[in-house]
């Protein structure tokens, strides 16, 4: 695409701790031409948004760049003084952070913002060329150019429109290099879809290099030219897209990939056993070799140097020609979904709820039998959230009735008697906000113990190791504060409590959205087989339809708080009756379909 | 399974267990310069309050000499007006003052919290009931409310812990409300709701430890109030009756004579000083520290 020079280059780039020296991330060597796209992977601590902002000649508090070159167009921009810096970043190279919500002034009307970006480059010599532009910048993100619109401020805007914002203000000055960090994480499906359409045809229209920094490979997979994976700080992987997904040379990408969950995908999720190592805990060899299957002795004590799959596809790994002629490995197929009994577990009927004044679910109907997972879908304020609430007694104000076997349930958690709550359990989305900072995981599980069970210290201790167990974590977490956990331990400690209870239901909302991919496919594989083992109903919330067929065998789709359409898993996602589900199926990002597509051309 | 096995062989990369938040918080105030220096001031003038009317080479309320004799062996920091030993009285004035300033944080501290944690988490109404009779207590100077209490019901000391007291809670009150909106809107109180988790255990066991770090370092700048609230009363002679010895006392007695033999004001004026300089400089040390902190390792 790029046979001209590169505009963006980036060698061998070092960012490291400045108390201590340890580094974040070390030889980063890579480029991007004009009008392309490289998407920069990993998980969480693999220190790509480091590399990320880096780009810009930027180090987060504590951190500085230790060596290396990012040269924008032949000029190398680490070296230069503040103040040419400061002018490089918006005219030259820009930046479109992760929270729109957070990057923006909440104090501002979006038209001063926006009009500061401009003036601050000194773009435009006169107000009117500058109001000119302010309207071609909108038009090309798809946003209104009245006043009306511009009168606001960004609490006024809807999540997508702030990113549309943001990504205004970073294209505003025409600049030669963008990094985009998680622009759509936390957006809806189809405002991402949106949101990577405008970026692709920005990008395309104005021969921008792009970086966009991303966990999600799915959403990798359909906007960018080009691949770089990151782990422990290092470019493990780096290729064209379709030949880094399709013939993954790297035991780790290949892990990655087969972590994701696909639409058509009838396989079990596989996550990565371990973690990965942090800055100050990294081997002498491949970062990699602990957790990797190919291991072998030399694995262990040097770190891989660069090789050539082919063309521009390279590869960090000794035996990466050992993994290529493995071949794609055959997916895990899903387990078979046992067939619930008849009798309902749990039945929702004409629920109408309110929040204050506005009311968010309309005439619900749903049911859950006993050891039966149903999943409801939909976007943000569909109202499944608080659907999932209701029953678990935390949202009061509803009418209608939700029966619990058999039984009418009270709408406030602590109206309901003691078997009742313990019976129904509630997994909330984050594990940063659902674990008491101030506690240690033993108490943490201890609380429901104490609240449902005549229990003497020794047997508290022995459910305790046993719950945590279950979720495959070792009674070493006991003492531990939650902050000392990565955000997959603490949703699996999150889990861990809700078993303690010995519950028959688990009501589930969007348990993987704060967490990797790799992760997220563990935590999704651990509830479809706990609930197996343990015969639990649940009550799957989530806005990732592709992960559903794993794990659920009914679905619900909600679209502003009705449902929509509900039946069987394979029925709904094979055959959606509803435009809205053709549309949320369409709109999910997906690694097949974008593979596919790089096929055809 | 197989990789499930994996994953809880894999060591983990974290350290052994840490000490309590608290415990940490405290240590790492410890590790300030300023913290020291107030904690070394605060122990020298409890020690005096404490074991000093031991040491006392007379009694406090003896006569020695002439009104406002200057120091010399027998009294080595003069007389007072009425010819009583100076050192002894300042020896035995403290106990009354950190005593009483002691009680009335205490007091104001347990009805500041427990309002300040109720009103958090209870119905709006509640909240706004609570905190608008917060601050109309508030809107009293706290000389002034103890000054019309003590006139009415006559110099009592439990009057005055009580007034001090009752003038310390909604500050606190506040602070602790402010502190716990933010963490009674996390997950994991509901949490604890949706398994029926008692609200007492749920305001003491859930929500004050989180915000126990602003808590300490308003209960040491309530402290520094208190002592100089305690001492300001007893300075008007509301407070400990003469002939008893008490430092905000002295200063009233002496005041007269501060050109001819300035101990007798002197001494319990900076005994004073220093002890809410001290209790001052501790708070802030804990407040840096808790910053440091928060910052730190809470979330990632």
């Amino acid at each position: 695409m790029s046979a001209a020079a590169p505009v963006l280059e980036v060698e061998g780039l070092r960012v490291e701790v400045e108390r201590t020296g340890i580094d974040i991330v070390e030889e980063i060597t890579f480029d991007v031409g004009a009008g392309e796209v490289l998407g920069l992977v990993g998980e969480s601590g693999s220190g790509k948004s480091t590399v990320g902002v880096a780009l810009l000649g930027h180090a987060r508090r504590g951190a500085r760049i230790a060596g290396g070159h990012v040269r924008i167009e032949g000029r190398d921009i680490l070296g230069l003084p503040a103040d040419q810096l400061r002018a490089l970043r918006g005219r030259t190279v820009s930046y479109v952070p992760q929270d729109p919500g957070a990057a923006l002034n909440p104090a501002l009307r979006i038209r001063l913002q926006l009009e500061e970006t401009l003036a601050a480059h000194g773009f435009g010599s006169s107000d009117d060329e500058r109001a000119l532009r302010l309207e071609e910048m909108l038009d090309e993100v798809l946003l209104p150019h009245d006043d009306q619109f511009l009168r606001r401020y960004p609490h006024q805007l809807s999540g997508g429109q702030q990113q549309r914002v943001g990504l205004a203000m970073a294209f505003a000055c025409r600049p030669r290099v963008i990094v985009l960090d998680e622009p759509t994480t936390g957006l809806d499906v189809t405002t991402q879809a949106h949101v990577l359409e405008t970026v692709r045809s920005l990008c395309d229209a104005h021969g921008v290099a792009a970086v966009y920094v991303s966990h999600d490979l799915a959403v990798v997979a359909t906007l960018a030219d080009r691949v770089a994976v990151m782990y422990g700080g290092r470019i493990v992987e780096l290729g064209p897209e379709r030949a880094l997904f399709k013939n993954s040379a790297h035991p780790y990408t290949r892990r990655l990939v087969e972590a994701i969950p696909e639409l058509s995908g009838r396989h079990a999720l596989e996550g990565i056993p371990g973690t990965p190592p942090r800055p100050g805990h990294r081997g002498a060899g491949c970062f990699f070799a602990p957790r990797c299957m190919y291991a072998v002795e030399r694995c262990t004590t040097e770190f891989p140097p660069a090789a050539r799959v082919s063309g521009r596809h390279v590869v960090r790994c000794f035996r990466h020609e050992d993994v290529l002629a493995v071949g794609a490995r055959e997916r895990r197929p899903a387990a078979p979904r046992p067939q619930g009994p008849s009798e309902t577990l749990i039945r929702i009927e004409s629920v109408n709820a309110a929040h204050g004044d506005r009311q968010v679910l309309f005439d619900i109907g749903l049911a859950v039998r006993p050891r039966e997972c149903v999943a409801l879908v939909g976007e943000s304020g569909s109202g499944k959230t608080t659907l999932a609430r209701c029953v678990a007694g935390l949202h009061r104000s509803f009418t209608g009735t939700i029966e619990f076997d058999g039984r009418d349930l009270p709408h406030d958690a602590r109206a309901r008697d003691r078997k009742t709550r313990r019976e129904i359990q509630y997994i909330f989305q984050s594990p940063y906000s659902s674990l008491n900072p101030r506690k240690t995981i033993g108490q943490i599980i201890n609380q429901p113990l104490r609240l449902f069970f005549e229990l003497n210290r020794q047997q508290r201790y022995d459910r305790i190791a046993s719950a945590l167990d279950r979720v495959q974590l070792g009674p070493s977490v006991v003492p531990r504060y939650p902050h000392e956990l990565s955000g997959g331990e603490r949703q699996r400690v999150a889990i861990a409590r809700a078993l303690a209870a010995e519950p028959t239901l688990l009501v589930c909302d969007e348990v993987t959205s704060a967490l990797d991919v790799s992760v997220q496919a563990a935590i999704v594989d651990l509830l479809a087989e706990l609930q197996r083992d343990m015969q639990l109903g649940l009550l799957f919330v989530t806005h990732n339809l592709a992960l559903i067929r794993t794990i659920a065998e009914h679905v619900a789709v909600m679209s502003g708080g009705r449902i929509v359409e509900a039946g069987k898993v394979d029925d709904v996602l094979d055959s959606p009756q509803q435009d809205y589900t053709k549309a949320l199926l369409a709109d999910t990002p997906s690694m097949e379909t974008a593979l596919a597509a790089a096929e055809r051309e | 399974m197989s990789e499930a096995a994996a994953v809880a062989t894999t060591p983990p990369l974290v350290a052994p267990a840490q000490p309590r938040p608290v415990v940490l918080l405290l240590r790492r105030s410890w590790q300030q310069a300023r913290t020291k220096v107030g904690v070394t001031l605060v122990l020298l003038l409890v020690g005096i309050a404490v074991v000093g009317p031991f040491f006392a080479p007379h009694s406090p309320s003896a006569f020695v000499g002439a009104p406002y004799a200057h120091p010399s062996s027998h009294a080595w920091l003069g007389t007072d007006n009425l010819g009583r030993d100076v050192f002894s009285r300042f020896l035995w004035g403290g106990r009354s003052v950190l005593g009483l300033a002691i009680a009335a944080t205490a007091l104001g501290l347990a009805l500041g919290v427990t309002i300040g944690l109720f009103a958090a988490y209870a119905s709006a109404t509640a909240d706004d009931f609570l905190m608008r009779a917060m601050d109309v207590i508030l809107a009293f100077p706290s000389l002034v409310l103890a000054l019309v209490a003590v006139a009415t019901v006559g110099p009592q000391l439990w009057l005055l812990v009580l007034v001090v007291g009752i003038t310390t809670a909604p500050r606190v009150s506040r602070v602790t409300r402010g502190s716990s909106v933010e963490i009674v809107e996390r997950d994991f109180v509901r949490a604890a709701e949706a398994i029926g988790e008692p609200r007492r255990k749920i305001l003491l066991g859930e929500i004050l430890p989180n915000v126990a770090s602003p808590l300490l370092v308003e209960a040491s700048l309530r402290l520094t109030y208190s002592v100089g609230l305690i001492a300001a009363l007893s300075f008007l002679g509301f407070g400990l009756q003469p002939p008893a010895a008490d430092w905000g006392l002295m200063i009233n007695e002496n005041r007269q004579g501060l050109t001819v033999q300035p101990w007798g004001v002197v001494a319990p004026v900076l005994a004073i000083a220093l002890l809410t300089i001290g209790t001052s400089l501790i708070g802030d040390g804990v407040a840096r520290a808790s910053s440091g902190i928060e910052r730190g390792s809470d979330e990632e």
